[in-house]
């Protein structure tokens, strides 16, 4: 249809990825960005990479939020990105969250994550980050 | 002025209203939303008989004797990398006056699945130990003498396969299974409610937790068969009351199951045991603690006809708030833990395990896991909060407090029942609804600043020193992942792979499965192999999502 | 149009917690053992405040996930751009043209949405459970009357029978008088936790997908839906015609504001040549 005006909500997937099942924080979030205006597809606990970027390109999403709390961040994250270049997808922007301590930050942005909240960040903090990213693509 | 004598109460009360309160917009309720008054007299206790410990209803606790007779057990968690490096920091912690070991094992043991499998990969060994057959746990428990220490495993999925390891390590240090002791956590309901670390679906994951109970209380006499935990409950957000409600209502379900299994009341429910959180609002945590004794003595006795007076206790094991804990100024965290810890001992916790400050980082530190161990040292010798039993009973706030947790609880059973029990308020996602909401709400007081976190939305420093973390070696990976491969290799194969056609046959009937567990076990069979055998009978649970 | 490979389109609709997903999830699974590319567009409603939503149906759906031939799409049942209706529409075609047959609407029956399925579905599944009491509020939804198939699901709780004879007593009032239904509307106890029903159920939407071909029942409402469709894309057309003209035109703006006449603005603008 040539005549879409209205703006379309930007679509996160949510996934827990590893195998943890502490979700109260994706949980949290995942309220706190639907009540930003943003349209959240949370996929459940225990998605592996290959699961987590079917479900963006399935779903069309813009960003992917991933969150962990068992330590393998390192192994997980970076095989998301990996697995968004293999499906030619790198349009899509990947955040993470969880337990990561500050020097793994840095790596993991260097890996192409583009963002990374730990525990005690402002919920606002991750809805203006987002914001900043995508001006256009909410109310 | 008249000169004529006030009535001193209602002088309080004017006096009181006289003066402004503080603005700074903070609530003054609990950390779970109770109001509080700023007062307790008299006139909030209510009517009833002076209780006293070691007597129905235990609310003052279970010992006649409190901590005079005995002190509580200092059982610090740990576990990471490898079952050798893990048997090194047990010695350590046993060499610094520890008084019980516990267990903690990595991601994939806890999911019941082997270190080579391609979802372990980057878990194996971060959150605990990697488990995966006998020979691991072999080298786990290697000079460390069975019959003289307790021995705490937190596990729940896998739980009955853990436990036969531990049996057949101790069948070969030539201790008899009949003189083990300790506790193995085996608490799949609250996993389905709040950890979320299920396997199979509810059915028959309450079959072999029932199998376990069952064996053990012929078997191995000594075992704590389950630690009905509430612990992970409030770790994902609930309030101390839905902790409390929802632990003791796993309790009364695990009680139903072996009943309907056939079992008498006082022939396992002494062994029943309970583990709770310790969180930062001091007060709620006591009159928490003392209600859940007052409450499971009642319907131990009175609904379920117990007779035996060790079936009415309510035993428990406590642990510090993990999720009290900050990354932000984390020394802040010895603390916390040290007044959580004296909230447990007041509550007259029967063990505790003290967080170490960098535990909301990554595993602890060697130096970090020895201040947590002294901080309960330090409560247990230096402040002498231990010679007085229950020193808080009697106080007016402390006792309006725990009626008030015995109130919400009950009506949060009316509800429990009114959904058909336990399973079904599961399957309705009752539980994860309530505990995602008060999360929620939690969340939002302190972003509203209606809640202070103290170094994370007030009292913040901009640049953190930052403190030194245990890293697991990335090598160790492959190591474990060679070493499960090999005891594949070596073992008797005939016997291993009919011990495990053995447990599938068993699984699709109805014998109790811990002998053919502990079979499988013993001929090395693999913990995610011994799995997988019941979960081609099983099958695999996937939850309602709810937010 | 007419060489375009379509999708037959199953909708699913019932209250929370009736486990709809499950059902579809078991359904996906059998439909998998025939071979078939199933699509299945979940919608959930959004916030009317933010504009926000939560979708989580895929969860239950898991075990599809990495199945190249099922695809799985949320959607906001959002109040804009007229709704679900046009955007599922569009979606439906495209996974049609996909080779995707079935595609599986699936929404939660709350308020206005399960009506939009009925009016897009070729056949509509209400789905209900034994133990909801939600039999007078049905009616009130007027969700009977846009069911095809009933489904009673959990049928292994206990007061399934009672549901089953509550809901074929309330069948048999509900039919008006004088106009006898050709099609009566079958009711399958399912239990998709247990996979129990599903072949049944799957053979209810394929008797009912022959009964509208034989009748011509079919033909004629996909004539009536894609005309009513049309209708609805010129309105949208129309709107953002409107809305952009008030916008870009200030003056005019002005004199609408003054005059107070929104048919005789709305005309004008309309008329104007593109």
């Amino acid at each position: 249809m040539a005549t879409k005006t209205a703006i379309r909500p930007v679509r996160i997937v949510l996934a827990k990825v590893g195998l943890d099942g502490h979700d109260r924080g994706v949980k949290v979030v995942a309220r706190a960005l639907r009540d930003a205006g943003y349209e959240v597809i949370y996929t459940g606990l225990r998605q592996t990479p290959e699961m987590v970027v079917d479900a963006a390109l399935q779903e069309d999403a813009q960003v992917i939020g991933l969150s962990i709390h068992s330590g393998a961040h390192m192994t997980l994250f970076p095989a998301v990105v990996q697995e968004l270049k293999r499906r030619k997808a790198t349009d899509i922007v990947v955040f993470g969250g969880g337990i990561i301590p500050e020097d793994d930050i840095a790596a993991l942005k260097e890996k192409g994550v583009a963002e990374l909240f730990t525990p005690g960040t402002p919920l606002q903090g991750i809805v203006d980050w987002l914001r900043k990213r995508f001006p256009e693509g909410s109310r | 002025m008249k000169v004529r004598a006030r009535d001193p109460q209602q002088a309080w009360k004017e006096d009181y209203e006289s003066v402004p309160s503080r603005d700074d917009g903070l609530e003054t309720s609990t950390i779970s939303g109770v109001p509080l008054k700023p007062l307790y007299t008299s006139g909030d206790l209510a009517k009833r008989e002076e209780e006293f410990p070691g007597q129905f209803p235990y609310t003052r606790g279970i010992h006649p004797t409190g901590y005079r007779g005995r002190l509580w057990t200092m059982r610090q968690f740990s576990g990471f990398a490898t079952a050798e490096e893990t048997n090194r920091r047990y010695k350590y912690l046993l060499a610094n006056g520890q008084t019980g070991l516990s267990v903690a094992f990595d991601m994939p043991t806890l999911m019941g699945q082997d270190s080579d499998a391609p979802t372990s990969r980057g878990e194996i060994g971060h959150c605990g130990v990697a488990i995966d057959s006998l020979a691991d746990m072999e080298t786990l428990f290697e000079g460390i003498p069975l019959a003289d220490i307790t021995t705490s495993m937190t596990i729940n999925s896998p739980a009955a396969i853990l436990l036969c390891m531990y049996i057949a390590v101790a069948e070969k240090q030539g201790v008899p299974a009949a003189r083990l002791g300790g506790t193995l956590q085996n608490d799949i309901l609250k996993e389905f409610i709040a950890q979320k670390e299920f396997i199979f679906p509810p059915e028959p994951s309450m079959r072999l937790v029932v199998d376990s109970i069952e064996y053990c209380a012929k078997e191995v006499p000594k075992w704590n068969t389950i630690s009905i935990s509430g612990y992970h409950i409030r770790e994902a957000g609930s309030t101390a009351a839905q902790e409390l409600a929802f632990t003791l209502a796993d309790g009364m379900a695990y009680v139903d199951a072996c009943i309907e299994r056939g079992m008498r009341i006082d022939d396992f429910a002494s062994r029943l045991s309970f583990f709770f959180d310790a969180h930062i609002d001091f007060f709620e945590e006591i009159a928490k603690f003392r209600a859940a004794r007052r409450i499971w003595a009642r319907w131990m006795r009175d609904k379920y006809g117990a007779r035996d007076e060790r079936s009415w206790k309510l035993r428990f094991h406590t642990q510090t708030a993990g999720v009290s804990l900050t990354a932000q100024q984390p020394e802040l965290n010895i603390a916390r833990t040290a007044i959580e810890a004296l909230a447990a001992v007041l509550g007259g916790t029967q063990s505790l395990h003290t967080n170490a400050m960098d535990e909301v980082l990554a595993l602890p530190t060697d130096k970090a896991a020895r201040l947590a161990l002294r901080t309960q040292q330090l409560l247990a010798y230096e402040t002498g909060v231990a010679n007085t039993i229950d020193p808080l009973g009697g106080s007016f706030f402390v006792e309006a407090l725990t009626d008030e947790m015995e109130r919400q609880a009950e009506a949060y059973f009316k509800r429990i029942q009114e959904l058909g029990g336990v399973i079904p308020a599961i399957e309705a996602a009752f539980f994860q609804k309530e505990i995602a909401d008060a999360a929620f709400r939690y969340q939002q007081e302190l972003e509203q600043k209606r809640r202070l976190v103290v170094g994370v939305n007030e009292f913040t420093v901009d640049e953190e020193e930052p403190i030194e973390i245990l890293r697991i070696d990335p090598r160790l990976e492959s190591e474990q992942v060679a070493r499960v491969r090999e005891v594949r290799e070596k073992r008797d194969h005939a016997r291993c792979s009919n011990a495990l056609s053995q447990l599938r046959k068993a699984a699709a009937g109805s014998d109790n499965l811990m002998p053919y567990i502990l079979e499988a076990v013993r001929a090395y069979a693999t913990e995610g192999e011994i799995m997988n055998a019941m979960v081609e009978v099983f099958g695999i649970y996937t939850e309602r999502a709810v937010i | 149009m007419k060489d375009q490979p379509k999708a037959y389109v199953i909708g699913f609709t019932g209250a929370p917690g009736t486990g709809k997903s499950s059902l579809v999830d078991a359904l996906i699974a059998s439909l998998r053992k025939l071979d078939r590319f199933v699509a299945v567009i979940a919608t959930d409603p959004n916030s009317p405040f933010t504009g926000g939503a939560i979708l989580g149906d895929r969860i239950r759906m898991q075990r599809h996930a990495l199945d190249p031939r099922v695809f799985i799409r949320s959607m906001g049942a959002r109040g804009h751009l007229g709704g679900l209706s046009l955007a599922a529409r569009e979606s439906i075609r495209l996974l049609g043209a996909f080779g995707f047959d079935p595609v599986i609407l699936e929404t939660v029956g709350v308020g206005q949405s399960e009506l939009e399925v009925a009016a897009i579905a070729d056949t509509t599944v209400v789905v209900l459970t034994p133990n909801l009491g939600d039999g007078v509020q049905m009616i009130k939804a007027g969700i009977l009357e846009i069911a095809d198939i009933f489904v009673v699901n959990k049928a292994d709780l206990e007061g399934h029978h009672r549901a089953l004879t509550e809901l074929r007593s309330m069948l048999s009032l509900s039919n008006v008088p004088g106009a006898p239904k050709a099609w009566k509307p079958p009711i399958i106890p399912t239990s998709a936790t247990r996979s129990e029903g599903i072949d049944e159920l799957w053979a209810a939407i394929e008797s009912h997908r022959k009964y509208l071909a034989s009748t011509g029942r079919g033909e004629r409402l996909a004539a009536e839906r894609l005309k009513e469709e049309t209708a609805e894309v010129a309105a949208e057309i129309a709107r953002d015609r409107v809305r952009r003209a008030l916008a870009e035109d200030p003056a005019l703006a002005e004199r609408l504001l003054e005059e107070g006449t929104p048919y005789g603005t709305a005309e004008e603008i309309l008329d104007r040549k593109r």
